[in-house]
C-alpha cells in the first residue's frame, strides 16, 4: 500500500516532529510511505476567511502531489476535512485521504501499538477531526458513545487518561479568528486549558496541531508546566520515564 | 442605522471583566446541560429532529400554499388578516389598527419579529406606550436596552442589577435581590398594565395552515394574560412560521423548549383560533427579506428555525462575548446566518464570530447546517465586497506563496515568514497572537528539509 504523506504547512515549519512521528509510525506498521517533496498547504486558511475563490493554485498543487497515491494520510483532521468537502472534481482524492487516527483505525485496523508513554494525558477534540470527520461520538448528539481516539490511546503503555468538565468544547483557535477575534479566541483556550489542568493532566493531546498551538501559547505564557503533544507523537512514543 | 463596532471589538470590551465572563459562560453552559438531559430522555431524539426539518422542508418548498391556505382559514374563523413586505409596512400595520380604535397603550408578549422590525420605537415616536410583559423583556426595556438572547433576554444581569433596576423604576427596597421578592412586584406591577389595556400584541410560534390557528408558547402566560383580557388582539408572525398541519405541533413542541431551556414543554402552549365575542383578532404576516432568503438556495433551510435558541446556548464564541455583541435583533450562530441577509455590509462581520466549531448544527432541532451557513456566508460576504481590503491583500500574498512550492520553501526557510503571515495576517501590524499567547518556537529545520536529509537521500 503507497500512502502519500501529507504534512500541513504550519506542521511542516513549525512542527517537524509531528510529521517524523507520522511518517514513523505508518511505517512501523507496514505502510510505504512517500512524501511529495512540492506540497504546501490545502488552502484552509483563506477559504475559511471567505477566499475559498483564491485556493485554485493550491487545488492543483495538491493534486499534482498526491493524485497517484492509494491513500493520502495527514495528522491533522482540520486540513483532510477541509480537502474531503472542498476539493472538487473528479480525482477520487477525497475518498482516499484519510486523517491518521482514523487511517490507524478503519484502514489499517491496528488493534495494538507497541507504545509506552506512562504520562496523565487530557484529550482535546479537535472540532474539525470530531464533529467534521466523527473521530468521536459528539456531546451534542443523543447516539451511542465511541471514540476512534481514545481507543487508540488506551493501546499505549502507561498512560493514563483523565476526564474533563467539558468533554468536546472548542479551543477558540479557529484559523483566522484566533487573531480576528483575539479576546474571545484567549478566553475559550484559557477554559480549555483550566479544564485540563483541574483534571491533572501533565500533557494534552489532540488529532490537530493547530489547537495545541494555540493551547500551548496560552500555557506557555502562563509558565504551567503541563505540555502539548500530538498523538501522533504519544503513539509513537517509547517514553520510559 | 447608526455606525456600530463590529462583533470583534464589542467581545473584546465583554471580555474586560473575566469573572463575568466566567459566570455568563457557566449560566448558559448549565442551560446547554440541561437541554442535553431533556434530549436523552426522548428515545428518538435524533428521529424526531430529522421528522421536525423534513416537514419544514416541506413548508420551505411549498410556502405560498400554505400562506394562501392560512389566510383563507383564518379569514373564515373571523381573523382579520394583513400582509406586511418588509418592517416599516410592519409598523404601520399595527399602528393604524391602534389608531383606529384610538388605542395608545398596549402589552405586549414576547416576539422576536417585533424586535427585528423596531416596533417599540416605532410606536413611541407616534406616542404608544408599549410594556413587555415577558419578565426578561420586562427588565431589559426597563433598562433601555435590547434583550441579549431570544429565548432568555436578560441572562446578561445579574439578580443584584436587576434588583437595582426595579428598585429605580418600581419602587422595590434597594438592596432586595431576592428572585422570588423581585418576581412577586413585577407580577403586581405587570397586573395594573393587563387589566387597564385595550391591546395586546403577541408573537406566533407555530400557525396552523390547514386551520388557520396559531400557537403562542409562553413560560408566564404573559401572551394569554394580554390576549384574553385586551378588545384587539394583535398576533404578528415572520412567513415562515408555518406548518402543514395541526398534528404536526406534537413534533415542533416536544422539541422547542426541551431544545431551549430543558423543559419537556412550555408551561403554556396556547392555540387562538377566533376571536372571542366582541373581540378583534388581526394576524400579520410578514416578510422583510424572508423570500429572498428563501431564494437564497445556500442558506434558505436558515428559515426552518423555530427560535429556540440551542445554539446560543452551546456556542463557545456566544457564551464569551454576550449577546449584545452580535449587534442584531437575534444573536448567537442562528443570527449570525440570518443577519447579513438583511444588511451584508452592516452585518457581514457575524459570520467570521465563529470557530466553525459545528456544535450549533448539532443541537438544532431542525438540523439546520448553522456552521456550514457561517462559512458559505463568508464566501459571498468577501465575492460581494465587503471584506477589509488589507484582509485582501494578504490573503493574496498568502495564496502567491503556497500555491508556489519554491516560494514557499524560500520564504519558509526559517518559518518566519510563516509566523508573521499565517495566520497572524489579517492582524495588521500588531500581533494579536503575541498580546496573550506566546508564539511557537521556530525549529532548526522544517519537516521538508528532516525529510531530504534523512529519508530522500537514504532512498537514493
Amino acid at each position: 500500500m503507497r500512502v502519500g504523506l501529507f504534512i500541513p504547512c504550519y506542521i511542516d515549519q513549525l512542527y517537524p516532529q509531528v510529521g517524523v512521528a507520522t511518517l514513523q509510525l505508518l511505517e512501523k506498521l507496514g505502510c510505504e510511505v512517500v512524501y511529495p517533496p512540492d506540497q504546501t498547504c490545502c488552502g484552509q486558511p483563506m477559504a475559511n476567511s471567505g477566499f475559498e475563490h483564491l485556493t485554485g493554485g493550491c487545488n492543483e498543487l495538491f493534486i499534482k502531489n498526491f493524485e497517484d497515491f492509494d491513500y493520502i494520510v495527514a495528522p491533522s483532521g482540520s486540513c483532510v476535512l477541509h480537502i474531503k468537502e472542498h476539493l472538487h472534481g473528479d480525482t477520487g482524492i477525497p475518498k482516499k485521504i484519510f486523517e491518521l487516527v482514523e487511517f490507524l483505525t478503519d484502514i489499517l485496523k491496528i488493534e495494538h501499538l507497541e507504545a509506552t508513554f506512562p504520562h496523565k494525558v487530557g484529550l482535546h477534540q479537535s472540532c474539525h477531526g470530531q464533529r467534521g470527520l466523527h473521530l468521536a461520538q459528539m456531546s451534542e448528539l443523543m447516539a451511542a458513545p465511541f471514540s476512534k481516539l481514545e481507543r487508540l490511546l488506551s493501546m499505549v503503555r502507561g498512560l493514563e487518561l483523565i476526564g474533563l468538565d467539558r468533554v468536546d468544547e472548542c479551543c477558540g483557535f479557529g484559523g483566522t479568528f484566533c487573531v480576528a477575534e483575539e479576546a474571545v479566541s484567549v478566553k475559550m483556550g484559557k477554559d480549555r486549558c483550566a479544564d485540563h489542568i483541574k483534571h491533572g493532566a501533565e500533557f494534552i493531546t489532540a488529532s490537530d496541531m493547530s489547537c495545541l498551538m494555540h493551547l500551548e501559547g496560552i500555557l506557555r505564557r502562563a509558565n504551567s508546566n503541563v505540555r502539548v503533544k500530538h498523538i501522533a507523537e504519544i503513539l509513537n512514543s517509547n517514553d520510559t520515564a | 442605522m447608526t455606525q456600530h463596532k463590529d462583533h470583534a471589538a464589542l467581545a473584546a470590551a465583554f471580555n474586560k471583566d473575566e469573572p463575568r465572563v466566567d459566570w455568563h459562560d457557566q449560566t448558559l453552559w448549565w442551560v446547554r446541560r440541561k437541554r442535553d438531559i431533556a434530549a436523552s430522555k426522548v428515545p428518538d431524539w435524533e428521529a424526531l429532529r430529522e421528522t421536525a426539518s423534513g416537514i419544514k422542508d416541506n413548508v420551505l418548498s411549498n410556502l405560498s400554499q400554505y400562506l394562501a391556505r392560512f389566510e383563507q382559514e383564518s379569514i373564515a374563523n373571523g381573523v382579520k388578516v394583513h400582509w406586511a413586505s418588509d418592517a416599516t409596512e410592519h409598523n404601520e400595520i399595527v399602528y393604524s389598527i391602534l389608531h383606529r380604535h384610538g388605542i395608545e397603550k398596549m402589552v405586549k408578549s414576547k416576539s422576536m419579529l417585533t424586535e427585528e422590525c423596531h416596533l417599540n420605537e416605532f410606536l413611541d415616536e407616534k406616542g404608544i406606550e408599549v410594556v413587555d410583559t415577558d419578565l426578561g423583556e420586562r427588565v431589559v426595556q426597563l433598562a433601555g436596552e435590547p434583550p441579549s438572547h431570544i429565548v432568555l433576554p436578560c441572562i446578561h444581569k445579574k439578580k443584584e442589577e436587576i434588583g437595582e433596576i426595579f428598585h429605580q423604576h418600581l419602587g422595590t427596597p434597594k438592596g432586595n435581590a431576592d428572585p422570588k421578592f423581585l418576581t412577586h412586584a413585577a407580577r403586581e406591577h405587570l397586573r395594573e398594565k393587563f387589566l387597564t389595556r385595550r391591546a395586546a400584541l403577541t408573537g406566533i410560534n407555530f400557525a396552523v395552515a390547514a386551520t388557520g390557528e396559531f400557537v403562542v408558547c409562553t413560560n408566564e402566560g404573559n401572551a394569554d394574560m394580554g390576549a384574553h383580557l385586551a378588545d384587539v388582539h394583535i398576533a404578528c408572525m415572520g412567513i415562515e412560521k408555518l406548518i402543514p398541519e395541526r398534528k404536526h405541533l406534537g413534533v415542533f413542541l416536544r422539541l422547542l423548549t426541551r431544545s431551549a431551556t430543558g423543559q419537556p414543554i412550555t408551561t403554556y402552549s396556547s392555540h387562538f383560533r377566533r376571536p372571542r365575542p366582541g373581540q378583534e383578532m388581526h394576524v400579520v404576516l410578514v416578510d422583510n427579506g424572508r423570500s429572498a432568503h428563501l431564494g437564497r438556495t445556500d442558506f434558505r433551510n436558515s428559515l426552518k428555525c423555530i427560535r429556540c435558541a440551542a445554539c446560543f446556548n452551546t456556542c463557545p464564541v456566544y457564551r464569551r462575548s454576550g449577546g449584545h455583541s452580535y449587534h442584531t435583533a437575534v444573536a448567537g450562530p442562528i443570527g449570525s446566518i440570518l443577519s447579513p441577509n438583511f444588511d451584508m455590509k452592516k452585518n457581514g462581520d457575524l459570520p467570521f464570530a465563529s470557530t466553525l466549531c459545528g456544535s450549533c448544527s448539532n443541537v438544532c432541532p431542525v438540523k439546520i447546517d448553522i456552521h456550514q451557513q457561517l462559512y458559505k456566508w463568508r464566501q459571498v460576504i468577501v465575492q460581494e465586497g465587503y471584506a477589509p481590503l488589507a484582509k485582501k491583500a494578504a490573503m493574496r500574498t498568502m495564496n502567491w506563496v503556497l500555491s508556489k512550492p519554491g516560494v514557499y520553501h524560500t520564504a519558509g526557510k526559517t518559518g518566519r515568514w510563516f509566523m508573521l503571515n499565517v495566520p497572524f495576517t489579517v492582524n495588521n501590524g500588531l500581533n494579536a497572537w503575541y498580546r496573550q499567547r506566546e508564539m511557537p518556537e521556530p525549529p532548526g529545520q522544517s519537516f521538508g528539509e528532516w525529510y531530504k536529509k534523512n529519508k530522500h537521500e537514504q532512498q537514493g
